[in-house]
């Protein structure tokens, strides 16, 4: 093949673009944000000791610990709740398998805000469950189910439930059945088998799976600030506080550092054991 | 495989989905409340909710706001981050992979972080509340969606259709303009249809970057939040969900018509 100069052009050059929009307002922002604000410090002495001031204060240490208690919590309810559905979209085709997506899906695309306020809705004091469950009789008095560390594990693990469901169906679909007919003819029982053979073919999603939701949970704001009690301050809303209220932009920024290094420590394990192509459950 | 505990896992799937699905369906329902305050099921229904939300001028602006700035970022990401994609497939560099994983970040770093860095340059630059450059910023966190979707579309588009335009003389830019875009588009379309709806409902840049003059429809419904739970909120919420369902929609009738057309580029292939 002749190649004439516009010919001759790399296709990979095309990555540039979405490049150049990254760094002008996403890298650029963010440096500039953390070296303003540290300059701003006398030297790097006094950011280093703003930094252990900061992450050593009660309410920081306290928030972290809630953060990743919170996500972990979350991470164990969606696999636990995500898993059965997943092997049921994985083995199943036609009607039953649409009905099932659609209703991971239709959550899954709808706003954060809309999906936090549904289940405010629902959970509160003169909410729709405990209208239910007085004029039924079953209780006398409205159960606290809003406002409280309860309300947050349900707002969240709701909102993530479709990625762990996604991503644990990406794995799955590519078991191959006959491993687990094999283990049956073979004599094994149900247990067994999937104790043995199953579980383990879809051990990667589980990992993959609990990594993204773990990773988005550490960062999340809107459910947790909407939802939670006074003592269910996540790392993320105390940030947005010390930006919006305290306008203290040093602990803000400390804090961001903070978040920021654990999440991206997350995802290069995220990208060493999964394909990233597969993020969103595609 | 559903036999090793058949009826368990079908209970337990049922209820399940009723769950997923319970929300959504009675904030739609009390949507059409007629009643002033929040109860399911209501007494009576009406319409008064939506008349309150299209019939207010600040929630009109808001709606205006919030798509304005969906297209400014739909527009700008699905050109992007067409490009970014058809590089990663096409294209010969290096460590493909790490480079597509930094363009994924976005997604991963909390939008907290990633809005009050923005904020501090907007601020900065005096750009609080300019709609064009918040349309901009969200089209930072809807490109990885864009790249994504169009990762896994762009992979039916047969790369020897692009070699025999290039063999029979066509230019690259030609090629790319008449044989990759047409056979790509479907996929382009369903891309931008999910940026839309991301940046539709992207409420935490647009938090710290709209200031009084340009409240989304989310960044109003969070204000409210803050307030009391009125039925209004439900209207709204039912609108969102609505263009949450009509995107899906459009997006299922694009991909059937991919399916026709990747059949096709394989029959002839």
């Amino acid at each position: 093949m002749t190649r004439t100069a516009h010919q001759s052009f790399d296709p990979g050059l095309l990555i540039i673009p979405a490049f150049a929009l990254l760094i002008l307002l996403f890298v650029i922002p963010l440096a500039w944000f953390f070296v303003g604000v540290f300059a701003e410090e006398e030297g790097v002495s006094a950011v280093m000791h703003r930094f252990i001031d900061v992450l050593s204060a009660p309410g920081i240490v306290n928030a972290l610990i809630t953060t990743n208690w919170i996500s972990a919590m979350v991470t164990a309810l969606t696999l636990v709740i995500g898993y059965p559905i997943a092997y049921y979209l994985a083995n199943n085709t036609g009607w039953r398998f649409a009905l099932v997506l659609f209703c991971i899906i239709v959550p899954y695309f709808t706003s954060v805000i809309v999906r936090t306020y549904s289940w405010m809705v629902l959970l509160g004091r003169n909410g729709t469950i405990n209208q239910a469950l007085l004029s039924l009789g079953v209780i006398d008095a409205p159960l606290p189910l809003l406002y409280n560390k309860m309300g947050v594990l349900i707002g969240m693990t709701y909102v993530l439930l479709p990625y762990m469901v996604l991503t644990l169906y990406a794995t799955m679909r590519g078991i191959d059945s006959n491993l687990v007919r094999a283990a049956y003819g073979l004599g094994a029982s149900p247990v067994y088998t999937f104790r043995k053979v199953y579980f383990p073919l879809s051990l990667h999603g589980v990992v993959s799976g609990s990594l993204i939701v773990f990773i988005l949970a550490i960062g999340f704001f809107i459910t947790p600030a909407l939802m939670g009690g006074p003592s269910d301050v996540m790392i993320a809303m105390l940030i947005e506080r010390a930006v919006e209220i305290t306008l203290d932009w040093t602990s803000a920024a400390i804090m961001s550092v903070a978040l920021l290094a654990m999440t991206l420590v997350l995802y290069v394990i995220y990208y060493r054991v999964t394909d990233v192509r597969r993020m969103m459950g595609a | 495989m559903v036999r090793a505990g058949g009826v368990t896992l079908s209970f337990y799937i049922a209820l399940g989905c009723l769950l997923l699905m319970a929300p959504i369906v009675i904030v739609c329902v009390l949507a059409f409340s007629g009643e002033g305050y929040l109860r399911f099921p209501p007494d009576s229904f009406s319409l008064r909710w939506f008349y309150a939300f299209f019939g207010d001028t600040r929630w009109r602006q808001s709606l205006w706001s919030s798509l304005i700035i969906a297209l400014i970022a739909c527009g700008i990401s699905t050109v992007l981050g067409f490009f970014a994609a058809y590089a990663y497939l096409r294209g010969n560099f290096r460590a493909k992979k790490a480079v597509l994983s930094v363009l994924l970040i976005p997604i991963i770093v909390p939008h907290v972080i990633t809005a009050i860095a923005m904020y501090f340059v907007t601020a900065k630059f005096g750009l609080v509340g300019n709609i064009v450059w918040i349309g901009f910023c969200h089209a930072v966190v809807t490109l990885p969606i864009v790249v994504l979707i169009l990762l896994s579309s762009l992979q039916s588009v047969d790369i020897n259709l692009e070699r025999a335009g290039l063999s029979l003389g066509g230019s690259r830019v030609y090629v790319f303009r008449r044989v990759v875009i047409p056979l790509a588009f479907p996929g382009i379309m369903s891309s931008a249809l999910f940026a839309f709806l991301a940046s539709f409902d992207e409420l935490i840049i647009s938090l710290f970057l709209a200031g009084v003059r340009s409240q989304t429809l989310p960044v109003r419904i969070w204000n409210s939040l803050h307030l009391e739970l009125e039925p209004v909120i439900a209207a709204v919420s039912a609108f969102l969900i609505a263009v949450t369902g009509l995107v899906l929609a459009f997006d299922m009738l694009l991909r059937s018509l991919r399916a026709t057309k990747s059949t096709g580029t394989d029959g002839s292939s």
